[in-house]
């Protein structure tokens, strides 16, 4: 077996998991088990860099989406305690909708590629780089010195979520039991306990 | 590699970035008591540094020379630099009408201020946006800020309901852009308006370009409000606080026409004829929807929202002309858009702590109340609905001219109908002012900043008629380099 045939094996192999697993995301019911074929796709994907010697993508790829942005969107699902889609809400006006546009859409990309491709042949084989090529040092370039602007300002907009979100969500309720641990300290116990000193009670109770 | 050289032309977005920064440190420290007015000041005077820094720079760049920087993705021209000026000027009337909404309502925080200036940058990383990642980067700064900023009044359920829908339309929208710019990728290989420009000149017609086309196509639609991506328009406008839709109505609208400039009269100009049908039948549908319904409207925000589609319409209309239409549409931008902050302004001012004034009848005898405002309503209005002494009349005047030019009569003629149907919603609004019976005499307590600001914008009806000729001038110069 040849180096070459191998790798197409590969790549039809985990293309069509990774495209079936993206299918059963939008068609699975539950919405944990969709989260999860996601985290297939996303590991299917990677594979598919590293065939094209994107290694540092790839990694990145598992670290960032599968271990930290995944793991985050299943807390959120379990969290929200969303309820499995029934069979009537898929047959709904919508949902015929959706899939006839959707229809039409493949349709018109499947058309669209097909004349593209008689048109030109695909792009040429990809050009193998030498073992001291380092993918970072690429990727590091072009990120800080070709879009340093871009780069700069997707950074402003992750700050304008932060602040966003922070201004949305922070509030002061007056019916907020949240506790001031200042406030607490500063407490004297002459504020909260009254001691009062009362004469023993005599008698054997049958006075009162 | 870019030296320390290529961030001098970048120096207004730097300072307003800085001072963005800067806003919301201070905005912590300062008490809702003391009514923001610091923060107010130091917003205002970036918007004059802004405007100084511009315009030394456009001044020192003679003949217009265009200048890219960072790699292709940021350009500084004379469109740009216009442009940009008019939206700073925009939003010191922003701020000024924000500080006495936000004073009215007991709410002023540093944040709104700080999102404020955000979305400024927004916008101006869009008006010099020469590459689809720095035009869409642009975009998603103004959208994500503008979605805080209708939210903002928390307990507003009506605000809520506006930005949840806001967002989810607005994403949608962003990502049938992005899907168009990928097609559009895949058709010409570059994201480079330049590039992508000459690349369309190479080929001829490539279904693939055309179908990423409508994409982007539907994007721009969707950020300017035109029909029939119209719908979120009414209802954000509406449910928004006051001061929010003022902000809505202007910065943002520039913002998204720079984008269509850009990428159809500069990235696409050789498909101009793909690409003219579809901006006509906008600028159509956008004319006829939006006078139609704002007949209906009793609230005057609504009414204001559907004007906007309509004037939207005028505009795309411009675009129609082709490159000597850009100027005529680039005008009624900004002629229409200093009507629009005037506008809600008025809104502004005549709210208090709670309620807006803005039902049509909460302006019932605006006259015996205070014959001013009235007064600098009235010109709003009439500029609004294309009455001749006003600067509206000329914007109109120049964008048909432009249409005709094109060999669109019958496009005109539509468009003046409509325009004059539109004229009676307008007039219906003086009516009430003018000869309706004051139902409330609560006084209208504004600080004398606003006040002043307020006149300045709505006597800019009359007073840009003096510099009338020399500003369209310009316009068809600035427009000539692009």
């Amino acid at each position: 077996m040849t180096p070459e045939l191998l790798q197409q094996i590969l790549f039809y192999l985990f293309g069509a998991i990774a495209i079936g697993s993206g299918m059963a995301v939008v068609s699975v019911r539950n919405t944990v088990y969709s989260a999860l074929f996601l985290v297939l796709c996303f590991f299917n994907v990677a594979v598919l860099w590293l065939l094209i010697e994107a290694e540092f993508l790839a990694i990145i790829l598992v670290l960032v989406y599968v271990g930290a942005v995944m793991v985050l969107f299943l807390f959120v699902i379990m969290m929200l305690d969303v309820k499995k889609v029934t069979k009537s809400q898929l047959k709904s006006g919508y949902t015929r909708a959706a899939i006839l546009i959707a229809a039409a859409m493949l349709v018109e990309l499947v058309m669209l590629f097909a004349y593209r491709l008689q048109n030109q042949l695909p792009a040429d084989e990809l050009i193998r780089q030498g073992l001291e090529y380092s993918n970072v040092a690429e990727i590091g370039m072009a990120l800080f010195v070709d879009y340093v602007y871009p780069f700069e300002v997707a950074g402003v907009i992750l700050l304008v979520a932060i602040v966003a979100a922070i201004m949305l969500t922070i509030r002061k309720r007056p019916e907020n039991k949240q506790i001031d641990p200042s406030k607490q300290i500063h407490v004297n116990p002459s504020d909260r306990v009254r001691v009062v000193s009362m004469d023993a009670e005599k008698g054997n109770g049958e006075e009162s | 590699m870019f030296g320390w050289s290529e961030l001098i032309p970048a120096l207004p977005e730097l300072l307003v970035l800085a001072m963005a920064c800067v806003v919301l440190v201070v905005g912590l420290y300062s008490s809702n008591r003391s009514g923001g007015g610091f923060i107010v000041f130091l917003s205002v005077l970036t918007m004059l540094f802004a405007i100084i820094i511009t315009a030394k720079d456009h001044v020192a760049t003679v003949e217009f020379s265009r200048q890219l920087l960072f790699n292709g993705t940021f350009i500084r021209d004379g469109f740009g630099d216009m442009l940009k000026v008019v939206v700073y000027i925009l939003m010191i009337a922003v701020f000024f009408y924000a500080k006495q909404y936000l004073r009215t309502n007991h709410n002023v925080r540093g944040e709104y201020f700080a999102l404020l200036l955000f979305a400024t940058l927004g916008t101006m990383v869009m008006i010099s946006g020469h590459s689809f990642i720095s035009l869409y980067l642009g975009l998603e700064l103004v959208a994500l800020s503008s979605y805080a900023l209708v939210a903002y009044s928390r307990t507003d359920i009506k605000g809520n309901e506006a930005a949840m829908k806001y967002f989810i339309l607005g994403a949608m929208a962003s990502g049938l852009f992005l899907y168009g710019v990928s097609l559009l990728y895949g058709a010409t290989g570059s994201l480079q308006i330049d590039e992508i420009s000459s690349a369309i000149a190479r080929q001829d017609n490539d279904m693939m370009l055309v179908l990423g086309l409508i994409f982007i196509m539907v994007g721009i639609a969707f950020k300017l409000g035109a029909v029939p991506f119209h719908m979120w328009l009414p209802d954000v406008y509406q449910g928004a606080p006051a001061a929010t839709t003022l902000f809505l109505s202007s910065a943002p609208k520039i913002a998204a026409f720079a984008l269509a400039v850009r990428v159809l009269s500069q990235g696409m100009e050789n498909i101009f004829d793909y690409w003219q049908p579809m901006v006509a039948s906008l600028a159509l549908m956008s004319i006829i929807v939006g006078n139609i319904f704002a007949l209906q409207q009793d609230n005057l925000k609504r009414m204001f929202a559907y004007s906007t589609i309509s004037h939207i319409g005028f505009m795309l209309l411009g675009l129609v002309g082709g490159a000597d239409g850009v100027a005529s549409a680039m005008f009624y931008m900004i002629v229409y858009l200093i009507m629009a902050v005037g506008g809600f302004g008025i809104i502004v001012l005549l709210s208090s702590k709670g309620i807006e004034a803005e039902n049509i009848s909460d302006f019932k005898g605006l006259n015996q109340r205070n014959s001013w405002y009235a007064f600098m309503m009235l010109l709003i209005l009439f500029s609004m609905a294309g009455v001749p002494p006003l600067v509206g009349f000329f914007a109109k005047l120049y964008v048909l001219q432009a249409v005709i030019a094109a060999g669109y009569l019958w496009l005109a003629i539509l468009a003046v109908i409509f325009a004059v149907i539109g004229a009676f919603y307008y007039l219906r609004v003086v009516k009430v002012m003018y000869f309706d019976e004051s139902e409330t005499d609560q006084a209208i307590d504004v600080s004398f900043d606003v006040k002043a600001v307020l006149s300045v914008n709505a006597l800019a009806q009359l007073g840009l008629l003096v510099i009338l000729p020399v500003l369209f001038q310009y316009c068809i110069y600035v427009t000539r380099t692009l």
